[in-house]
């Protein structure tokens, strides 16, 4: 399982990878922005996508349209973990095709809540 | 060329007229001429102060119209405080959290290691056969407990560790809010400077009309737009915003998540 990790900031990306070092997942990269990550992303392998909303350049919400567009990488699963509070946002997100999203502060055991049953659910779709 | 020229032979003409009616003691007709005389000038004159008060009025229309400094100074100053008050605290606690968890984990950390420095002592005495078969039973026991014990303190000192990882959140989510407050400082430097301009005596309006325009064009996407963590006690809160992970999770879930 490769994952990627979008935050602008380095501590966040950092605290993101060793969560997901205690959940079993040792196979990630890390991408500071939208326009950083969508190449990386087209360059291919990646089985999800783990994105902040408020980034420099490109923002979350924009990457995930972005994603959501390439016929390559549409079915991509995307987790938000932004603190982006708003209902709007979190409307606009969902209308976008967001598969999770995690408001700002989080605990270790809401990532695992959230991966957990984004996986699941694609295992019973799939 | 040719109108002054034109405007020459006329101003002349009258001016031989003037003469020749004052000479004939003609006041009336005098007065007359004279003030066809006057007339070219006259006009440059409105039109001078037509000119000037459509700049005083232009000037004080962009001046009212310069809301977003108005906004900048009622509302958005006071916001700012208030978002820096907000990061005080927020690196306050997490200091205190990462601290805590600290003073929670050496003690175990010192404990072990030094239970682990008798026992390796006594181990050693074991292997060169200097004990005693009652000593050898303590020792059994002691071992047996430092295991059972060893297991669950370093258990919670991972645990422990696990807080202190996520006490360093506060990094990302107070710099979200700097870098928000630093926007407006950059914004508020801007306005004063348009300002500054408009004010002094030759007027440079473009530079504040265009900071204002660059700015309605940004607030068309404002409601989606990132703009980081809310903070209490701000106008952030008038949005409706969800209050935490519950909040987010029931209203995915009413949009058939």
């Amino acid at each position: 399982m490769k994952i990627l990790i979008v935050d602008d900031f380095s501590t966040m990306r950092r605290i993101i990878k060793n969560l997901l070092r205690e959940l079993g997942f040792n196979n990630t990269l890390e991408a500071d922005d939208g326009s950083t990550a969508l190449p990386m992303l087209k360059s291919g392998g990646f089985d999800f996508l783990i994105t902040d909303w408020n980034m420099p350049n490109m923002e979350g919400i924009a990457l995930l349209k972005a994603v959501r567009a390439d016929p390559e990488l549409k079915s991509l699963p995307v987790l938000m973990v932004t603190a982006e509070a708003k209902r709007d946002q979190i409307v606009e997100a969902a209308q976008a095709g967001v598969n999770g999203y995690i408001v700002k502060p989080f605990t270790a055991e809401t990532l695992k809540e959230k991966i957990d049953k984004i996986f699941e659910r694609l295992d019973t779709q799939g | 060329m040719d109108s002054d020229d034109e405007r020459l032979s006329l101003q002349l003409d009258l001016a031989r007229r003037l003469v020749e009616r004052l000479e004939a003691s003609d006041l009336t007709g005098g007065d007359e001429l004279i003030r066809q005389l006057r007339l070219p000038y006259e006009r440059e004159l409105f039109e001078e102060l037509g000119k000037l008060t459509r700049e005083l009025h232009e000037a004080l229309n962009s001046f009212r119209g310069d809301s977003r400094l108005i906004e900048l100074t009622r509302d958005e100053i006071p916001d700012a405080k208030e978002r820096l008050n907000y990061v005080v605290s927020m690196t306050e606690q997490a200091t205190h959290r990462t601290l805590n968890a600290l003073d929670e984990a050496m003690p175990i950390a010192e404990s072990l290691h030094e239970r682990a420095g008798r026992l390796r002592a006594q181990w050693s005495r074991f292997r060169n056969r200097e004990l005693s078969v009652n000593e050898f039973r303590e020792l059994a026991r002691e071992l047996d407990e430092f295991l059972l014990r060893g297991e669950q303190e370093t258990e919670r000192v991972k645990s422990l560790l696990s807080e202190i990882l996520m006490a360093q959140d506060y990094q990302d989510l107070t710099g979200q809010i700097i870098r928000r407050v630093i926007r407006l400082v950059q914004e508020l430097e801007e306005s004063l400077v348009g300002l500054i301009r408009l004010s002094s005596a030759r007027m440079d309006r473009p530079q504040l009309t265009t900071a204002a325009n660059a700015d309605a064009d940004e607030s068309v996407a404002a409601d989606i737009r990132g703009q980081g963590p809310i903070v209490p006690n701000t106008h952030d809160t008038v949005a409706d915003v969800v209050n935490g992970q519950d909040d987010v999770d029931a209203l995915l879930s009413s949009l058939g998540f």
